[in-house]
């Protein structure tokens, strides 16, 4: 098909498949791809407004054994440096949260051998006792570890953390959906049918999800392709997933050094054509995280609505060499420059009033 | 094929802007105050590279070249510099003529450029500035020597008590190929009393240019921007700018500085945004018909920024660079240098074709 034929097809609001996205990848001007995305993003969300919640991300522990080749943030059972945050400490951090405005908090951590799931139910029940806070919390890869750890299905890890107070499910550990890539950077992570499996569940419990990818690792544009239409897929099936949030792989420090880190613009066309591809997940991130401030704002004309978060705090990109900072008045400033207008949300996406 | 065609621009108001733009007819102030107040910063990005593309097309320029900063000792005291040291001022440097060939011989890669800029030092005499061009020219017959601001040519012929044109001539005949671009700031009077009260004022800075044109010279030209300046202040930059080189014609590339507020002693209220950095180098491409190169400076812009203007007009990677001074002490986050390789697959990233150039923007 002409991309002609495919620019028609998207601005009339048709699916287009995988052929046609790679198309468009490969062929479509930048700016006429950034304009195409933009069209789609006015069509889904007509009013200008860019959504950003105040949140803070809580790393519980950073011990591991997945020893993920990409990551820089773990340390193995033994290792010195590893930690495991007492319940107190975690809730301090949330104190920390609620006290400038935040309203949720992003959990995550690495595979602990010696963590029983009870001490998860524990954990999500003292916050929910002492906090009145959206508990945006775990992923994937984690629900299927403890499941494989304490000899119980899914459905069941899922029934109890929801049941101890988990709100929602971060779309981290998706990494790329597509398993010969897994395969080789992250071996011990859960296979890419494992990854839906456990959201689609949530998703049928009642929970919402967000879904990531991480790509500029060891897979091919097609992989990228690949891993956005099983999204879409698992979405017609349940309709979980609140937003789709796509940020590059940062190589330093970690055991794939080699790769070459992705230009802004090679990054800011995949944005565009998550948001094409995508037509049935209402929100895209911009990831200011890894991209800057300053590609952030330009990625709002590029198919992104939605600012992400605040977070106060980061460990995760931070320990793979890259440190951005913003607050909730710098993302409100950059919003509006670009101009846009600033709001707050919740996780499923509820603007909420300032105040 | 493209999506973006006349009914889009005309629907962003800068339909007859693009008329003219393709018809190669020169932009006015107003259609550069238009262009600013343009609702998507895409649809000015898109015809920016419409310009650069029909200049360039694909290609995206980098040099092997290094940075010397001989002294950071500075008369000037330009409120918005964090490199300028007093003399006798802890931290204040001098570098001898053997240091300096020292800081060359030790660059992985021999540079095809070398960019040796200072502060304007009271006590350092021209004889100095010549040993060290016929230094450099000595160990590195065929590099393109791009040196001294006309700030700096004018501080040398006030401390010789001679003309610019004769401190052009020694430097040109010691081996100065080429002024770089600094020290222009923003032209605006009234700007430039506040932000450099000491600096040339801006016909110095361009009859020194265009002296340098005279005798053959090529020159760079910058523009500071996001510190104090209007809008309008940088559209009169870009023009008068434009109507120097319609008068020599040596102008080879111009190079938009993102202001950075770290450490400053300007307090600014609202510092840039990364869409306006990339709004004003688009526009700088647009106003600037006849100056053939924009810079994506990457040690200002910061690297990822700097891969998006090459959408955004500019053709320009600049270079490895190797020890950048002044810019990392303003808060660049850039890294110090880069390598042949890291340069060639970013413009590659960027679907550019990289072409590696000489100082005067020769293909090598």
């Amino acid at each position: 098909m002409t991309l002609e034929a495919i620019y028609s097809k998207v601005l009339n609001g048709e699916r287009i498949d995988f052929k046609e996205a790679l198309t468009l990848y490969n062929e479509a001007d930048f700016h006429d791809l950034g304009h195409l995305a933009h069209q789609v993003r006015l069509a889904k969300h007509p009013d200008p407004i860019v959504t950003y919640v105040v949140d803070r991300n809580i790393n519980y522990s950073n011990v591991c054994v997945c020893c993920c080749k990409f990551c820089a943030f773990y340390c193995e059972p033994d290792q010195e440096g590893g930690y495991v945050l007492t319940y107190e400490e975690i809730g301090e951090k949330i104190q920390e949260t609620l006290d400038v405005g935040g309203t949720q908090i992003l959990m995550q951590g690495g595979h602990h051998p010696d963590l029983p799931l009870t001490w998860y139910e524990e954990m999500l029940r003292y916050i929910k006792a002492n906090y009145e806070v959206h508990i945006h919390a775990f992923s994937p890869p984690e629900v299927v570890f403890w499941s494989e750890m304490e000899g119980i299905p899914v459905t069941e890890v899922i029934e109890r953390l929801h049941k101890a107070g988990l709100d929602s499910i971060p779309g981290g550990g998706a990494e790329i959906l597509v398993d010969e890539v897994r395969s080789e950077v992250a071996p011990n992570k859960c296979p890419a049918g494992q990854w839906l499996g456990v959201m689609e569940e949530a998703h049928q419990q009642g929970l919402r999800t967000t879904a990531t990818m991480m790509f500029g690792h060891k897979e091919t544009v097609e992989q990228r392709l690949e891993h956005l239409f099983a999204v879409r897929e698992s979405q017609d099936r349940t309709g979980g997933y609140t937003a789709f949030i796509p940020w590059t792989f940062q190589p330093d420090h970690t055991e794939l050094p080699d790769c070459r880190k992705l230009t802004s613009t090679e990054y800011l066309r995949m944005l565009a054509v998550s948001r094409i591809v995508l037509d049935n997940v209402d929100n895209v991130q911009v990831s200011w995280v890894t991209m800057g401030p300053k590609i952030a704002q330009l990625a709002l004309y590029f198919g992104g609505n939605d600012f992400g978060s605040t977070m106060l705090e980061e460990n995760v990109v931070k320990a793979a060499g890259v440190a951005f900072r913003l607050s909730r008045e710098e993302i409100n400033r950059l919003v509006e420059d670009a101009g846009f207008i600033p709001k707050r949300r919740s996780m499923n996406y509820t603007i909420l009033e300032d105040r | 094929m493209k999506l973006l065609k006349g009914d889009y621009y005309d629907n962003m108001g800068i339909g007859d802007i693009r008329t003219k733009v393709l018809d190669g007819e020169r932009l006015s102030f107003e259609d550069g105050v238009r262009l600013f107040d343009c609702p998507e910063p895409l649809a000015v990005g898109a015809l920016a590279h419409q310009v650069r593309t029909r200049m360039h097309g694909d290609k995206a320029f980098y040099v092997i070249n290094q940075h010397v900063n001989y002294t950071n000792v500075c008369v000037n005291g330009c409120v918005f510099c964090a490199y300028q040291r007093e003399e006798g001022q802890e931290g204040g440097f001098v570098l001898s003529v053997d240091d300096a060939i020292a800081k060359i011989d030790s660059a992985a890669l021999t540079p095809r450029e070398v960019h040796i800029v200072g502060g304007c030092h009271p006590k350092l005499r021209l004889s100095y500035f010549e040993e060290l061009m016929s230094a450099v020219k000595t160990k590195l017959p065929n590099v393109v020597l791009k040196c001294f601001t006309a700030v700096e040519i004018a501080h040398f012929a006030k401390l010789e008590e001679t003309t610019s044109k004769d401190v052009l001539t020694r430097l040109n005949k010691a081996g100065l190929d080429m002024l770089p671009g600094g020290g222009a700031e923003i032209f605006e009077p009234k700007v430039r009393e506040q932000i450099c009260p000491r600096k040339s004022t801006a016909e110095e800075w361009l009859t020194i240019h265009e002296e340098a044109h005279s005798l053959g010279m090529k020159t760079n030209a910058t523009m500071l921007f996001g510190h104090i300046e209007s809008r309008e202040d940088r559209i009169d930059h870009l023009i008068r700018l434009r109507e120097s080189q319609n008068r020599g014609g040596g102008y080879t590339c111009f190079i938009p500085l993102p202001f950075l507020t770290e450490n400053s002693q300007l307090d600014i209220e609202k510092p840039l945004t990364g869409l306006e950095e990339l709004r004003t180098i688009a526009i700088s491409r647009l106003m600037l018909d006849n100056i053939p190169h924009i810079k994506a400076y990457w040690v200002m812009l910061g690297v990822k920024q700097a891969q998006a203007a090459l959408k955004f007009g500019a053709d320009d990677f600049d270079g490895t660079v190797v020890e950048e001074k002044i810019g990392h002490e303003a808060g660049a986050t850039s890294e110090q240098g880069m390598t042949r390789v890291e340069l060639e697959e970013m413009i590659k990233g960027c679907g550019c074709t990289p072409v590696e150039r000489d100082g005067f923007f020769n293909e090598v």
